[in-house]
């Protein structure tokens, strides 16, 4: 190789009590250049950037930084050895301003003091290279996820780093956010950094980075450039199988063509969230959510479910006009719905699968009426083999499984308590490439087992395999509805972008 | 400048300093003599050790911890000092390192516990609390006086001011801690920390801020300002008695949360905590004056004042999401 390489991993190896996460793993990574690490849920990527960062001390082999052998013991250490990292959740302090963020523990000092106005002056004239205008001096909370992404990297330019580890940074991105963080990451490339870009996304996977590298079960299975890698053999080499393509290529044909309606909404709306949406589901049917993020697609499913009170409109559910105050009163009405954000509004991270499993159907029961211990491990266990939930148990806490097997374990839960209408936000969001298609497989048995489904994505080939009818949201409206054949990737992006 | 600080969070703080001057200002209406130097100087003269205490007790809180401990560990400071002073004629001079080195050693556990043993503060303390209270039984049950001729010194130590004002030392020692406790959270790394840690722990850690250090330092620096703070107040009282302070832990909490400090860490100022000790004082002053209602009733003001606040805090902080 002509130049010599940023971080040189040599056959690292990771153990944890009776499993090897990482076994030989191998790879460089050139300065100047964005590598993407992928792999599915459970290949090792997470280990690797935690034993990359300090948080884990690997087990053997070795990591060369610019040709120095580096053994980092913390974040801090990484941090001041070169490497930063920025996380799918946003890891910095909400309650800090902005400027703190990015100098936390490294403020400029003068005679022992922080001296703020120089910690400001600096915060601005970092973010500026990124074309970025921020009220520097208030709280980072104040700014959406895309602005605090772009804050955290604006934090390792500061911290000098060399080597920038991006963990899912797109997951909760817009298409417009993410081409302004793609063009922060060009700027940072042509200045020498080398970038590890993980993501879920394949498109942006080819849209940015330069060379690729895949992990599968903690070995390392390939490292090639962009160019010799098509999308058919990167698939190939994550999954270990071809993937089974007809999912995301066939159109899932309605059982009925007139479904029996079920749910109507007419002209709800909620105060400051969501201005107006009417829509209606029916039985045997999936209703897809498409919109950009902070469209409102969200917000509709929050409304339904009775989380948010309406401001005006009604709701019907089966005929009947559907008040709902708190989500109680859907989930009587069979109504439920996996929220977003799985970590914090899903699962009960410390519980064990089976009670995640049967939370719903225990609380729909009522406490009193507990449900045998049997009769749960019954239910979970079903669950596990039905969903192909991997996990050593049922008695695993749910909040050690990965996302995919989580999001799995929640459609678990309220298929447990058969409900007539489900509203999947976001289910295949964070999610492998099995658990994506296993999921999507799902709700085209669920809807053809007579449930009604509202389903959001923000991937567009997933809402045109799975929809019998796609509602388009922007800027907080329900703005079209395509039907039957006129669904289609191009149908719905001209409805976002309202080229009407 | 432009500040580096939130100005909706500025609400409860400006809450208690307009609730501060409305009660001055109704008892200086009210009563004669209210609104003079010497009320002023009183307030700090008698609530310097609630003070003092209520600054460390802030740093605990803003990263989102508690200590319970702290008016025992005030208790256990004045039977310290009586019986090294007293029994065993230790020079006072000598005596008050020794217990502030020990009061650090002491949070400093305590914040070890805490980190590394993953028990909740709450717990720590709780024990910290029953430990020092009982010590200090052991060491006497009975209230020991200071006669010590540095003690008359020092409380003799001072200047009249015109309205028979007496500026004492402790006023003064009152301030210093106030303005070190200011620089220490707004203009060093170790502020940054504590407020880091308020914000959110595993963020924090994973930025860098060395988590176990700040910890502990968070628990010795507020056990050390409680044995300053009980050394204040065996001034005070010229004497060491086990059974001093009780509740006193609670009356710092209150303050903190009057002054606009977030129980869930993370939020506030050291000197709202200042405007809350304040405050809670010029309650008792105003009740006093009074004269026909029994002292009890500043509790219930101040029970009533922390809920208020408590409420409000919500308010802004569902305000601020709102409009994010």
């Amino acid at each position: 190789m002509t130049t010599q390489a940023l971080l040189d991993i040599q056959n690292l190896r990771k153990e944890f009590p009776g499993v090897v996460a990482l076994d030989d793993v191998s790879l460089q990574i050139l300065p100047g250049e964005v590598h993407a690490l992928m792999g599915e849920n459970g290949a090792g990527k997470s280990t690797l950037i935690k034993t990359l960062t300090g948080v884990y001390a690997r087990d053997g082999g070795a990591v060369h930084l610019d040709g120095t052998l580096i053994h980092p013991h913390s974040s801090r250490d990484a941090q001041d050895l070169g490497i930063s990292t920025v996380y799918q959740e946003v890891n910095l302090l909400p309650n800090l301003s902005v400027a703190q963020n990015i100098f936390l523990g490294r403020e400029p000092r003068r005679f022992g003091l922080i001296d703020w106005g120089a910690v400001n002056r600096d915060a601005e004239k970092l973010l500026e290279r990124f074309d970025l205008k921020l009220d520097v001096t208030a709280a980072l909370e104040t700014y959406s996820v895309a602005q605090q992404q772009l804050v955290a990297i604006a934090r390792a330019q500061a911290f000098d780093a060399k080597l920038l580890i991006l963990d899912e940074p797109t997951a909760s991105l817009d298409s417009h956010e993410v081409d302004v963080l793609f063009d922060v990451m060009r700027e940072l490339k042509a200045q020498g950094m080398g970038i590890i870009f993980v993501s879920h996304f394949l498109d942006q996977i080819y849209a940015i980075s330069d060379r690729i590298s895949v992990l599968r079960n903690g070995r390392y299975v390939l490292s090639a450039a962009v160019a010799e890698l098509p999308k058919p053999a990167l698939i190939e080499a994550m999954l270990g199988k071809s993937m089974d393509d007809s999912v995301l290529t066939s159109r899932h044909e309605p059982q009925t063509s007139q479904p029996e309606p079920l749910l109507q909404a007419v002209d709800i709306q909620v105060d400051k969230k969501l201005q107006r949406a009417s829509l209606a589901v029916g039985k045997g049917e999936v209703l897809g959510l498409a919109g950009l993020l902070g469209s409102g697609r969200s917000e509709v499913c929050r409304a339904l479910f009775g989380i948010d009170p309406l401001a005006g409109g009604s709701i019907t559910m089966a005929g009947e006009t559907l008040q709902a105050k708190r989500p109680a009163d859907c989930i009587e009405r069979e109504i439920a719905l996996c929220p977003e954000d799985r970590k914090k509004e899903g699962i009960v991270g410390e519980l064990s699968l089976r009670e995640n499993i049967i939370l719903a159907l225990q609380v729909r029961r009522g406490w009193w009426k507990k449900l045998s211990r049997e009769e749960q491990c019954r239910i979970a266990e079903a669950a596990v083999s039905d969903l192909n939930i991997v996990t050593t148990g049922i008695e695993k806490p749910i909040g050690e499984l990965s996302g995919g097997n989580q999001q799995k374990a929640i459609l678990a839960r309220w298929i447990a308590v058969a409900p007539r209408l489900l509203i999947l936000d976001e289910p295949t969001r964070g999610v492998d490439v099995g658990a994506h298609s296993e999921i999507l497989k799902l709700i085209r048995r669920l809807c053809d087992e007579g449930l009604a489904l509202l389903v959001t994505s923000s991937e567009l080939d997933e809402i045109v395999a799975f929809s019998h009818r796609v509602a388009i949201m922007r800027d907080r409206q329900l703005v079209a509805e395509l039907d039957g054949e006129a669904i289609s990737s191009e149908s719905i992006m001209k409805a976002i972008a309202g080229a009407a | 400048m432009k500040s580096t600080l939130l100005k909706a969070e500025y609400y409860p703080l400006a809450a208690s300093a307009l609730l501060f001057v409305l009660f001055f200002v109704l008892g200086a209406i009210q009563f004669p003599g209210f609104a003079s130097l010497r009320v002023v100087l009183n307030l700090f003269t008698d609530n310097a050790f609630l003070l003092i205490c209520a600054l460390g007790m802030t740093f605990v809180i803003l990263a989102g911890k508690i200590d319970l401990s702290v008016g025992s560990m005030i208790a256990l400071t004045g039977v310290v000092s009586a019986t090294l002073i007293e029994k065993l004629q230790w020079s006072p001079l000598l005596v008050f390192p020794v217990i502030l080195l020990g009061a650090l050693c002491f949070g400093a556990v305590m914040g070890a516990l805490v980190h590394y043993y993953r028990i909740q503060a709450f717990i720590v303390t709780l024990a910290g609390m029953f430990f020092a209270r009982g010590l200090a039984t052991v060491i006497s049950e009975e209230s020991l006086a200071i006669n010590h001729e540095f003690y008359s010194w020092v409380n003799n130590l001072g200047v009249s001011l015109p309205g028979r004002a007496w500026l004492g030392i402790v006023p003064v020692l009152t301030v210093v801690v106030i303005i070190a406790a200011v620089v220490l959270a707004q203009r060093s790394r170790f502020g940054r920390y504590v407020y880091a840690l308020g914000g959110n722990e595993q963020s924090a850690d994973l930025m860098g801020v060395p988590v176990a250090r700040t910890t502990i330092a968070i628990f010795a620096l507020s056990s050390g300002m409680a044995a300053l703070a009980g050394i204040v107040f065996s001034f005070y009282t010229s004497s060491g008695y086990a059974l001093a302070a009780m509740g006193a832990e609670l009356d710092a909490i209150a303050a903190v949360v009057i002054g606009g400090t977030l129980l869930t860490g993370g939020r506030g100022y050291v000197l709202g905590t200042v405007i809350g000790v304040l405050l809670m004082g010029l309650i008792q002053t105003y009740i006093s004056f009074h004269g026909g209602l029994n002292s009890w009733w500043t509790k219930i003001v101040i029970g009533v004042l922390v809920l208020t606040f408590i409420a409000i805090q919500q308010l802004v902080s569902r305000q601020q999401r709102g409009t994010q």
